[in-house]
């Protein structure tokens, strides 16, 4: 495949994954670009044969057909805020902001000559009917048209706040109007796609604490890095990324059946970049003596932690399955395997004997830890030394306490310094004229990490030397 | 810092040579950067220690002082050098310098674009994200400042990875050069919105841009010019919380704290209540926030060039 067919291409290609977020974040769908594919969109399936070769970023709109709704670019409308006439008469109301703030309630507004004191709301404020609006349809109506035709024929638009009518065009809008947004399937999109609709299958890792796990850990090219992720591939994935097709990411797991690595598959790696994704079992990596012994160790201890964690999990699947459709639609949609065969060199194969003999004569360039269901510090203790002297390391956790005994425990068994446990903190604002404020929804919980940096085994440690470093 | 040459690896266990870039470690609040030059001494607190000495250790070693005193000697990477670097200007730290690079989407290969330079705390990260073979060109108006952010790159072994250039953003603009070249620009200048009109000629179509500010009202300003080219307008701020971690010992209550069945002699205290308690200490692992944190930095707004079809 062609240098352009990668993660820095800024155009589609045919077999390119992209993220489709339909009306502003309502849907985020994951989808493989062919002729074949279908995505349904209200209750049209759409083609999205349209979107390739196309630049991300386009925006789509659904457009009606003889032979069916096709997918066609949207006229980008840079000052739709003329058409409201408000009177405020400045570009404030471009699709973000309005979506922002449609979270805000009404009355807010500080410039805002109307109030809603006079609306009644009955179902006769509309004047057009279901069966009007298929006719427009079937005469080819674009959505636009119809928008307009609705708002025409309201009795209370008028009427409305500037902010009320701003939310009623963009309920209508994703109703009759579904916009499509192509973007390029990236760790911050992808992170924040499954962040939003499915966080549980990536451990409640928010982007910014997945971009702290990748600095702290001093991910760059030419490294080796050694991953536990058992957060679905988004943590391999976003390391592979930032290699861009040097060193290794080695993605390593406890036991015989490695953990799923789905995500991955929706970046655009190029073949260069998943040849540097190597998958192997811990047992590989420890040093030849005895390896066995440690791994039963570690796998006990796995389980009797995760049966200690199954109610925590349980009450995160609830909060999965209450997110509604986003889960069916998260995750690739793809119709046309073949596609799947054609890209050839595959992410996640065994390391080749060579490159496990460079590891252990080296050691790992730094190590990161998304294990939500492992104990912190047996699985550090054994990790730690496969790394080289003077390596940092990252690992996240959902809960504070396995972090703190970890980080406890590297202290007296003098492994590791600038040892520091942080809780990652992000709040977004909305920003308008006059309407500034942090926005109303924001998420609590970033989960936590523990960081630090590997040092040479003092040999035997015995002679323990003053107190203990922080 | 970054390993260039693939068969060097980025391996720490390389031994330390003369001249050499090393971070000496006494504590995590205090660490210095430090060239390694036989024949100099480091002196500090802890006694005089001897670069020749350190010569052919592995990284991460732990070396002695004429008193018996210890420091650590550590690989330099970009968030060490940001605890280290000498400050000429406010600087980006951790938290926001990892946002912006994962929100930027900036990855090996990018073309970067920056200004103000001021001390180099972002670009180090920003250069080791487009390594190994992009480039970031950076702007700053002071010329004494470029010079010494362009001696640190030399420095730190990035000089191939940054170019520093003397130039007035805000005024100028970006050099036409970089016109559609630039995968993102990030700004950190006191009047961003002036030099976003010339940002979003610099990009390329779909590119990203982020602007940081410590006061909401040049956030506000910002804004407001960048909706005329730019989409998916975002403000953020972020923040990291610091834990501290210690063992202690906790007493814990015995019987029903009414006294009654307290016959040891042994700590007997009184409570609020008039109950008594007793004690048999376990110690347990604890974490609370650290007490002095940093409350704001900055904040960070996020922007896409608008494709027009
Ligand atoms: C706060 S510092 C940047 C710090 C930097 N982000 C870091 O992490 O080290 C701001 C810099 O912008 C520079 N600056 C201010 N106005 C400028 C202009 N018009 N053109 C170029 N640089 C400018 C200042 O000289 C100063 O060095």
């Amino acid at each position: 495949m062609s240098e352009s067919n990668s993660s820095s291409s800024r155009v589609t290609w045919e077999g390119c994954s992209v993220l489709l977020d339909i009306n502003d974040g309502d849907r985020l769908v994951f989808a493989r670009l062919s002729p074949a594919a279908k995505l349904k969109i209200g209750n049209k399936n759409c083609s999205l044969q349209p979107l390739i070769g196309r630049a991300f970023g386009t925006v789509f709109q659904v457009d009606t057909a003889p032979n069916g709704p096709y997918l066609s670019p949207a006229q980008v409308n840079v000052n739709n805020a003329e058409e409201i006439g408000d009177g405020q008469g400045n570009n404030e109301m471009d699709k973000v902001n309005v979506n922002n703030a449609a979270q805000a309630r009404d009355g807010e507004v500080n410039v805002e000559s109307r109030d809603n004191r006079a609306l009644v709301d009955n179902n006769t404020a509309q004047s057009l009917t279901g069966e009007d609006i298929e006719a427009m349809r079937r005469q080819g109506a674009r959505g636009n048209e119809i928008i307009e035709a609705l708002i025409a024929n309201s009795a209370t638009f008028e009427k409305k706040t500037s902010f009320s009518q701003e939310k009623y065009r963009l309920k209508k809008q994703k109703k009759y109007a579904p916009k499509v947004l192509m973007r390029r399937p990236v760790a911050r999109s992808i992170c924040e796609a499954y962040f939003k609709k499915y966080p549980s299958k990536i451990g409640f890792l928010r982007v910014d604490t997945l971009s702290l796990l990748l600095s702290m850990a001093n991910v760059s090219s030419n490294s080796d890095i050694l991953v536990v992720d058992m957060v679905g591939g988004l943590l391999t994935g976003a390391v592979a990324e930032r290699l861009g097709g040097t060193g290794f990411v080695c993605n390593s797991y406890f036991g015989q059946a490695p953990y799923s690595m789905d995500i991955v598959r929706i970046f655009n790696l190029s073949d260069e970049i998943c040849k540097r994704i190597l998958r192997s079992p811990i047992s590989d990596l420890l040093p030849k003596e005895s390896p066995e012994q440690v791994l039963e160790h570690d796998v006990c201890n796995v389980e009797s932690q995760s049966n200690d964690q199954t109610s925590a999990l349980a009450s995160m699947d609830e909060i999965s399955h209450s997110s509604e459709n986003g889960i069916s639609d998260i995750g690739i949609e793809n119709t046309e395997p073949a596609i799947e065969i054609r890209k050839a060199p595959k992410a996640g194969e065994r390391p080749q004997k060579e490159i496990i003999d460079s590891w252990r004569e080296n050691g790992f360039s730094s190590l990161i830890v998304a294990a939500p269901e492992l104990d912190a510090w047996t699985l550090v203790r054994d990790l730690l030394p496969l790394l080289a002297n003077s390596a940092p390391f990252a690992i996240y956790h959902q809960y504070l306490q396995p972090l703190a005994t970890c980080m406890h425990n590297l202290q007296l068994e003098k492994m590791a310094i600038g040892l520091q446990i942080s809780e990652p903190w992000l709040r977004e604002y909305q920003v308008l004229p006059s309407r500034t404020h942090p926005c109303m929804q924001m998420s609590a919980f970033g989960g936590y990490i523990l960081s630090g940096t590997k040092i040479c085994n003092s040999t035997a440690n015995s002679s323990s030397n003053r107190t203990v470093l922080l | 810092m970054l390993a260039s040459d693939p068969a060097k690896k980025n391996s720490f266990n390389r031994s330390i040579n003369n001249g050499d870039l090393v971070i000496v470690y006494e504590r995590h609040d205090n660490m210095k950067a430090v060239t390694v030059s036989e024949g100099t001494v480091l002196q500090n607190r802890f006694g005089i220690f001897k670069h020749s000495d350190w010569l052919g250790k592995p990284f991460g070693s732990k070396v002695f002082s004429n008193k018996g005193g210890y420091v650590y000697l550590l690989y330099p990477t970009p968030e060490l050098w940001t605890l280290v670097l000498s400050h000429r200007t406010q600087i980006l730290y951790i938290a926001d310098i990892s946002f912006v690079v994962m929100y930027l989407e900036i990855v090996p290969g990018c073309l970067v674009l920056e200004s103000g330079t001021g001390s180099g705390s972002l670009t180090t990260s920003l250069a080791r994200a487009v390594a190994p073979t992009g480039h970031v060109y950076t702007f700053d108006f002071h010329e004494q400042r470029a010079g010494s952010a362009r001696d640190d790159f030399e420095r730190t072994g990035l000089s191939n990875l940054v170019t520093v250039r003397v130039r007035d953003i805000q005024g100028e603009g970006f050099p036409d050069e970089f016109t559609g070249l630039a995968d993102a620009v990030f700004l950190d200048l006191p009047q961003p919105w002036l030099a976003v009109p010339s940002a979003a000629k610099m990009l390329k179509e779909d590119g990203t841009l982020c602007s940081f500010s410590p006061c909401i009202e040049q956030v506000q300003r910002s804004c407001e010019v960048l909706r005329t080219s730019f989409t998916d307008i975002r403000t953020f701020e972020v923040l990291l919380r610091a834990y501290e971690v210690r063992e202690d010992k906790l007493e814990s209550i015995e019987g029903n704290g009414d006294g009654s069945n307290g016959s040891l002699p042994c700590k007997r205290r009184q409570c609020s209540d008039g109950g008594n308690v007793m004690s048999s200490p376990i110690s347990s692992v604890m974490a609370r926030p650290c007490i002095e944190a940093r409350g704001h930095t900055g904040y960070l707004t996020f922007a896409r060039l608008r494709c027009l079809i």
